[in-house]
Order: structure tokens, then sequence, then C-alpha cells
């Protein structure tokens, strides 16, 4: 008996164990782990003060003292690129963050208790997924003022409503499982069996909704970042490196290539790693 | 039949209402007060008493509400502070433009994405698959206005071949017109083309299991007959479904490639809309943006009923 418990592997062990064998997983983890570390250590990898100019050396293409060329103000390129990492993989991370908070207590009601919480819930979600993601996190951030504060906050709202349906559809089905049923028929109380029994076995498909949303967060920090309502200068973000950047395409296209080659990277990174969980924890085949 | 369509148009005015509250309540979040604002530097009492009084800030909110939800119903959006036109005629000037770029957009990810996704299904498990899924994913994870930019900095800067910017109506310059569309249509066209290529790929893999495809292939039908006439025929359905989904990525996608290719749409019209601070513009695009996304999934969803026997049946 105990043998036989040996050689089976656990959900998770099995879970893991089939990510491992995924390369292109496994390749979207190292590079989101690279970019991670980019960000962390960025005071020790940037050779240069990211916001210090020098007028010298404007638009310099890259070279052995500057890596990746300077900017049209004589900023090392690489220096803003390596503090850039921060900008993205935070509003990435803090904006998804936002958006499971606001989201998924609104999907556990909604899903648990039905009736006309879950009406009121539902067309809410409806509501708010009728709006285009990027243009209702444009809105917002046009409402509540430029900044990178402000564009995480719209980020993550409008992109609550995702886990808010994903987590009702997760309840739903789980509300009818044995254990659910038996904890009501023993007298739990409601907010006892909505976070030990409910919310525990729901969290798997919202890790990997998180995953994928943190690359389409890092795109829309981008792309707010872009139109000048994100990350203010002088403070780096690719995003906002790009704005620049598109004036001196044909002068300077070094300072277009960079920033938009570490979104891209960065994106991939997590929606590789997104698709690779998505596989590991559902057992559909496709 | 009849029951069933009108259940499902009553189903959506509900959250067509709730739309237009969180439009409303949009402009709550402005920090400060807007009136202030209006008012101008002298801040004269007798103008904010004239302004606050015009848009009836002293009513309580619900009340406030229900003034604006009725300017709405009559067709009026409010005023651009800008271009001191009303905010309906900008959009319905501006959306002919978006609209043309939109449907070149999906022609290009259309032919891109639907024979990519039938190919990988097909090949399933092979390196053709695993190379088209890498692709498509990659050009989901491109940002597109960085393609933008990158498609300028070759196609016009270094080989000159077509326009960087700027639009020309088709109705003065066919062929003008369309040189400035190709590469803002491409650039929306290919993440949508991802997008197209997996559902058709999920589509096709099911589709390619079913019955119906067995018998088609006992008969001794040839591969081609069974996956153009049996199998696509099907999948098509879903496809088709699947891309009313789209017209929102469609949309957002149109405010940032509009803005790089500098053209006046509906995309660049809420973007300048944001830079001036003209917040009944902003509020008038979301609104219609997402009016008209709930009504083509309605419209889809009936369709759906139309095209579908079952459905109908049971309608």
């Amino acid at each position: 008996m105990t043998a036989v418990a040996h050689v089976q592997k656990s959900p998770l062990g099995r879970q893991l164990a089939k990510f491992a064998k995924n390369h292109a997983a496994v390749a979207g983890a190292v590079i989101v782990g690279v970019f991670v570390l980019i960000a962390i250590f960025a005071p020790l990898i940037a050779p240069y003060d990211p916001v210090q100019t020098n007028f010298i050396n404007v638009r310099k293409p890259p070279s052995a003292q500057f890596w990746l060329g300077t900017d049209e103000l004589g900023r090392d390129i690489f220096s803003r690129m390596v503090y850039g990492a921060r900008a993205s993989l935070m509003a990435g991370g803090i904006s998804v963050a936002i958006a499971v908070i606001a989201g998924v207590p609104f999907g556990l009601l909604a899903g648990y208790f039905g009736g006309w919480i879950d009406s009121v819930i539902s067309r809410l979600i409806d509501a708010m997924l009728a709006i285009p993601f990027l243009i209702l996190a444009i809105s917002l951030a046009a409402f509540l003022g430029a900044s990178l504060t402000n564009a995480m906050i719209a980020i993550g709202l409008s992109a609550a409503p995702i886990f808010a349906r994903l987590t009702r559809g997760q309840v739903l089905s789980i509300k009818s499982e044995e254990y659910v049923e038996a904890a009501q028929v023993i007298g739990l109380r409601h907010p006892r069996i909505i976070l030990h029994y409910i919310l525990p076995n729901s969290v798997p498909p919202i890790i990997v909704q998180a995953t994928l949303t943190i690359a389409a967060a890092v795109i829309a920090e981008a792309s707010l970042s872009f139109l000048g309502l994100g990350q203010q200068p002088p403070n780096p973000s690719w995003g906002s490196m790009l704005n620049t950047a598109k004036n001196f395409i044909s002068q300077a296209p070094w300072m277009s290539l960079w920033p938009g080659t570490a979104i891209f990277l960065v994106v991939l990174g997590f929606n590789l790693l997104g698709d690779g969980l998505r596989d590991a924890i559902d057992p559909r085949e496709y | 039949m009849i029951e069933i369509v009108f259940r499902r148009c009553i189903v959506v005015l509900p959250t067509l209402l709730i739309v237009s509250m969180l439009v409303f309540g949009m402009q709550k979040l402005l920090p400060g007060d807007p009136i202030l604002t209006m008012a101008g530097e002298d801040r004269d009492p007798a103008t904010i008493a004239y302004l606050q009084e015009k848009y009836r800030l002293n009513d309580p909110i619900p009340v406030q509400y229900v003034a604006w939800l009725g300017q709405i119903l009559r067709g009026d959006l409010g005023i651009s502070l800008r271009t001191e036109q009303p905010v309906l005629g900008l959009i319905v000037q501006k959306l002919p433009v978006t609209i043309q770029l939109a449907a070149f957009a999906m022609i290009v990810a259309f032919l891109i994405g639907v024979p990519a996704g039938i190919i990988s299904a097909i090949r399933k498990g092979t390196a053709v698959d695993y190379g088209i899924n890498v692709v498509a994913l990659s050009g989901l994870s491109i940002p597109n206005f960085w393609l933008g930019i990158m498609l300028i900095l070759l196609v016009s800067v270094q080989w000159q071949l077509l326009p960087a910017s700027g639009y020309t109506s088709p109705f003065e310059n066919i062929g003008q017109n369309l040189r400035t569309m190709v590469m803002p249509a491409f650039v929306l066209g290919t993440g949508l083309a991802g997008v197209l290529m997996r559902h058709t790929r999920s589509a096709m893999l099911g589709v390619l299991r079913s019955d119906y495809v067995r018998t088609a292939r006992a008969k001794g039908l040839s591969e081609k007959t069974v996956i153009l006439r049996h199998a696509l025929k099907n999948a098509l359905v879903p496809i088709i479904t699947l891309s009313t989904l789209l017209f929102g990525e469609l949309l957002a996608g149109a405010v940032l490639t509009e803005q790089i290719f500098t053209i006046p749409g509906f995309g660049k019209l809420i973007v300048d809309a944001v830079f001036t601070r003209d917040y009944a513009v902003v509020q008038g695009v979301v609104l219609c943006t997402a009016v008209g996304f709930i009504l083509m999934n309605l419209v889809a969803d009936l369709l759906y009923i139309v095209v579908n026997p079952r459905l109908r049946d049971a309608a």
C-alpha cells in the first residue's frame, strides 16, 4: 500500500512533470525569470544612470561604450532598458494583482449565491467586457490622470471582469461537488465554505489566467506609456521609450529596436508560460 | 422563434443600462472640480453658478444620470470641447475610416489565420504544427504599435515603397487610399491572425474527430475533399461566430495603429480627445464602442440561431 503511494505522484507532482516536459513552457519560464532578475538587480547591471542626460553623446549608435546606443538626450539606452524592465514587470504584476483582488470576490459571490446577486454581478461583468480592454484602460487612465500608478489601476480594473467571470464559472462547477454539499449539510457558515472549500479549488485556472493576463497587461502598460498616459519622463519605461523613438525613426533606428524587442520577449515569455501552465493543469487536449 | 429573438433582445437591455452607468460614472473619477477648470482663471462666481446650473451639478447624482441618459437616448452625446461640434457627428464622421481599416485587417487576418490553423490541425503534433504555433504566439506577443514603427522603418524609410503615414479618402484617390492602408491593415491584421489561427486549429481538431468526417473518409473521398468540403465547412461556423468577438480587439488595436500611421479614424479621435481633455468625446467613443459590441454579439447570437437548425427548431 505504502509502496503504491510512493510510486504514484501527487496531482501537483504530475502537473510539474508535465510542465517540465513542455520545452516551450520551460523556455517561457526562463525568459520571464531572466527579465525578473534584470529588474531586481537593475542598479547592479545598468552601467549608467538611466535619467542622466549627456549632450555630448546624443543619439550615438551602439558601440563598446554604449552597448545599445544613446537616445535623443544622450542617455544610455541599455541602462534605460534595464530600469524599464522594472516599470513593465511591476505594471504587469501589480495590475493583475488589482484585477484578481477586484474580480475574484465578485465571481465567488455571484457563483455561490446565485439569484439576484448573480444577475447583478453578471450584467456588470457583461457591461465591462463590452468595452474593449485597451479602450477602457485608456479612458480610465485619461480620467484618473497620467501616471504609472494610475495606468496600473486602470489596467487592473479593466481586467477585473475577466477574473470575475472565470471565478464565477469555477464556483458553479465546484458548488455541486459532494464535499461542498456535505459542508453545507453540516451547517458550516457561508464565508467558511467559500474560503476553505471553494476558493482553494478555483485557484489553478486563476493562476493560468493571471499569467496570460500579465502578458496583456505588459502590452497595455507599454501602450499607455507609448500614448503618454503611463510612466512619465524622465523615468524609463519601454513604452515611453518607443514614444520618443518614433520621432527619430530614420535618424536613430536603434532607439525603437530594443524597447520593442524587450516588450515582445517578455510578453512571449508570459504567453508561453501561461499556455504551458494551462496544458499542465487542464487535462483537455487542446 | 420570434419569442426567443425577443427574449435575447430583452436580456441585452440591463447590460446596456449598466454600460451607460459606467460611462456616466467615468466623469466622476476626474480629479478636482471640472467646473472650476471650465470657469477659467478668474473663477467668476456668476460663471460657476451658470455652469453648475447648465450641467445640473447641483442636482443629486441619480437625477444627473437620468437627465444625461435622456440626452443620450435623444442622440445627443454632448459637444466636443475642442472642436465645438456634436460628439455624435464627430464619431459618425470618423467611423467609416476605421471600418475600412478594420475590414482590411480582417481580410489579412483571415488570409493568414484560417489556412495556418487548418494546416496546423491536419499536421497536429508535427514540426509544422509546432512552427505555426510559435509564429502565431509571436504574432500575439508583438505590440502592434512597435510592429508599425518597424514596418515604417523598413518599408517607408529604407525601401521607400509605401507612404509612412497619412490617409486619402477612397472617393478621392482609390490607389493612394490602398497604398496608405496596406501597412496599417497588415499591422492590425497580424495580431488577429494569431487569434484566428488558434480558433481555427481547435475548431478543425474538434471536427476532424467527428463521425461524419470518419464516414467521409470511409467512403473513400480524397483527403482534400474531406478537409475542404466536410471538415472546414463545419468548422467555419464557430470561427465566424468567434470573429464577431474580435470586433473589440480590432477597435482597440485601431487606437494605436491609427496613432502610428496618423489615420484620422475612431481610434485617433479618442487619443486626441484624451490629450485635449475632451471628456465628452472620450465618453461618447467608449459608449458607442460598447453599444456596438453588445449589438454585434446580439446579431451573432441571432444569426447562430438562424443558421443552426437544431437551435432554430428548439426555438
